[in-house]
């Protein structure tokens, strides 16, 4: 499908990303979810992972925890509790992100945070 | 009356004093920019959640589903958790007692009228001020002094610790103290409902148009759930509201209260200049009329 549609990704501190995307691949909690433009309008948590933004040259990828999207046919809002762009990113602050969410799925106390722990790990290991 | 020694001494120290104020009012304008810069950027974030969350709402009220806890309360309000969020650091006006005013003015009022009332103080100066009185009412306090930048993880850990809180049963309701950033001027001291969660009244402009998206929307996982979710997640986004507005206030505060002091010290070594230089004519006419008679004497 042709066009575009505006993504935006705010957290707690900040818009941190604002224009307009061709395809964005979410981390939806029940799975993967590709959004081009006209999508129906749905409100998704999301579990921890990384977002992809593909269009243009190359495909960005950005790690956000603790968020939620919502979308109408021409706007794509995520917002994120944490949001860390992994393009240009150095390999110890992965390595953080990675010893973090270690701790967290050592401190789960139920299946739901040890899943999220999990998917967490398993996005920040893929990388 | 003071020597001219003394006045000199007085005069010097008060020369210092308002060199110090005077720097503090300009830390604390430059501190209030970024301040202020950092509570703007964290706005779309709160617009968002809450904008999502009143859809939420009204689609789960239509439905008639069972809200949560969080939003309908534990149906008691017996026990009350006020958050009494204050500066470090004093030296900034009445921005500390106004807001310990006001916590102290509900714990007053809620006391009467037989709750339950536990402290929980977020920033030292809350917690001196508070302590007088309550000191047994506060659980526990928290203090970001070491922090330099408030970052969503201060406000993660405060959320975190309430929602737990909240999960043992330990309050019914809970309340936030902080000051609201109206401007450099004016700071308003306000009480905030977090638990259970109440909507803006700000929201019922756009009612119309959200009502009509809320019909239209698709949930996922389904609208409880994420409603829970949600109402977890606008704890910590309320709570970081908070801090940082009560940081622009801080320094809003701040820097009018060191500018008026600043004023006050020129006033105040003008008034001495003027009493110091009266005393040293004094002086010197008093040893020329000693000379005169001395002379006139002879």
């Amino acid at each position: 499908m042709a066009g575009t549609f505006k993504f935006e990704l705010v957290s707690p501190e900040r818009v941190l990303l604002s224009e307009d995307v061709e395809h964005v691949v979410l981390p939806g909690v029940d799975g993967d979810l590709g959004v081009l433009p006209g999508h129906a309008p749905l409100v998704v948590t999301l579990r921890p992972g990384t977002i992809s933004v593909i269009g243009g040259a190359k495909t960005r990828k950005i790690f956000v925890k603790h968020g939620f999207a919502e979308f109408t046919p021409d706007t794509l809002n995520v917002l994120a509790e944490q949001a860390v762009s992994l393009d240009g990113a150095e390999r110890s602050e992965i390595d953080g992100l990675i010893a973090t969410a270690e701790q967290e799925l050592a401190d789960a106390s139920d299946d739901g945070k040890r899943f999220m722990a999990n998917s967490a790990l398993d996005a920040l290991r893929a990388l | 009356m003071a020597s001219l020694k003394d006045l000199r001494n007085r005069i010097a120290s008060v020369k210092a004093t308002r060199k110090i104020t005077q720097a503090m009012q300009m830390v604390a304008a430059a501190k209030l920019r970024r301040a202020q810069e950092a509570a703007l950027a964290a706005r779309p974030y709160a617009e968002r959640m809450s904008n999502v969350m009143s859809n939420l709402n009204k689609g789960m009220t239509d439905g008639g589903g069972d809200s949560s806890p969080l939003l309908s309360g534990t149906g008691k309000e017996d026990v009350h958790l006020l958050v009494v969020m204050t500066a470090s650091r004093g030296l900034c006006g009445g921005f500390n007692s106004n807001i310990a005013r006001k916590a102290r003015a509900d714990i007053i009022r809620l006391q009467n009228e037989g709750k339950t009332v536990k402290l929980l103080c977020v920033g030292s100066k809350g917690a001196d001020a508070l302590k007088r009185d309550y000191e047994q009412l506060i659980l526990k306090k928290i203090d970001f002094k070491a922090v330099k930048r408030i970052s969503f993880a201060e406000a993660e850990g405060v959320s975190k610790e309430l929602l737990a809180m909240f999960e043992a049963g330990e309050f019914d309701v809970c309340t936030m103290y902080f000051s609201e950033f109206k401007s450099v001027m004016e700071q308003i001291p306000t009480g905030l409902q977090l638990i259970p969660a109440k909507f803006e009244a700000a929201d019922d402009d756009d009612a119309p148009k959200s009502a009509s998206a809320a019909a239209i929307y698709e949930y996922e996982p389904n609208q409880e759930e994420l409603l829970d979710f949600l109402l977890q997640r606008n704890i910590g986004a309320q709570v970081f509201r908070g801090l940082l507005e009560n940081g622009a206030s801080e320094q809003g505060a701040r820097m009018t209260a060191m500018d008026s002091a600043t004023r006050n010290a020129g006033d105040m070594i003008d008034d001495l200049t003027i009493s110091y230089n009266r005393q040293r004519q004094a002086q010197i006419t008093k040893e020329l009329i000693e000379i005169i008679s001395g002379a006139e004497a002879l």
